[in-house]
């Protein structure tokens, strides 16, 4: 288990298809030489991941703030772009604004945010329309199995 | 995303010769297949696979290397004979994922690899 408190931040750019995912597995990877279990270290690339897409997907830029402490991994994603006019329906499974071409790579089905919430400890989503929008994901340490 | 843990014991090498496949990327093909999964959507196999399984998918894309290495997937298998690019093979050789291609379609694909790890031949 580490000592002290990590912390470091991502910066993604909003239709940078071909390096979408990067910044996910270079957390991954981060959390793993921390010696931060397997379980746990899946969890928050895999939340990591749908949060970047989004990011990539509907934001102009936006910065990924990973920290960990004894306790939890903690991920602060916020982006400068379109906001989300209806979180309540943002959050349901199978809504999606996405185009053609982010279904075809596979993403934009309306399953983001919902399996980010699904796979976190603690989630918030804040949103400003015309602004952007933040999330707050927490994965606790103990919480591995 | 349908996916099924392996009852029988197989492997990369089982799956290339169950497919018919060529292996596009892969030095140990010992590698144990836990399960296998097929699915053509992302976020599926991201909300749903276990790690160790195997994704036999449609998709040819960057995204579906980045996915195999977020979720801790023991390899992809390219579907219906496709071909899958330069950047998406070095990114798979750099994250050390096992590629393999079979002209099979999705299906089929799925429908041998269920009868081999479920046991029934």
């Amino acid at each position: 288990m580490m000592a002290e408190a990590f912390e470091s931040v991502y910066h993604v750019l909003g239709k940078d298809f071909s390096n979408a995912g990067k910044v996910s597995t270079s957390i991954k990877d981060t959390l793993k030489r921390m010696g931060i279990s397997p379980l746990v270290v899946r969890r928050v690339a895999i939340v990591s991941y749908e949060a970047e897409m989004n990011l990539v997907m509907y934001a102009t830029r936006g910065k990924v703030s990973l920290s960990v402490s004894r306790d939890a991994v903690t991920l602060n994603v916020d982006d400068e772009g379109p906001g989300i006019p209806d979180i309540s329906l943002a959050m349901q499974e199978g809504y999606s604004t996405a185009t053609p071409e982010m279904r075809e790579m596979g993403f934009g089905a309306g399953m983001g945010l919902p399996n980010i919430r699904k796979n976190a400890d603690e989630f918030d989503i804040s949103s400003q329309v015309g602004r952007g929008t933040r999330l707050f994901i927490q994965v606790k340490q103990a919480s591995a199995a | 995303m349908a996916s099924i843990t392996s009852l029988k014991a197989i492997t990369i090498a089982d799956v290339r010769d169950l497919l018919g496949a060529v292996v596009l990327n892969g030095e140990d093909l010992s590698i144990k297949v836990e399960a296998v999964g097929a699915a053509d959507l992302l976020s599926d196999v991201l909300a749903t696979s276990k790690s160790g399984t195997l994704l036999l998918t449609g998709l040819i894309n960057a995204q579906v290397i980045r996915t195999a290495i977020v979720a801790d997937l023991c390899g992809v298998v390219f579907v219906r004979g496709k071909k899958p690019g330069e950047e998406i093979l070095s990114l798979a050789r750099e994250s050390k994922i096992p590629v393999l291609g079979t002209p099979l379609k999705m299906f089929e694909a799925a429908g041998r690899l269920y009868m081999a790890i479920s046991g029934n031949r």
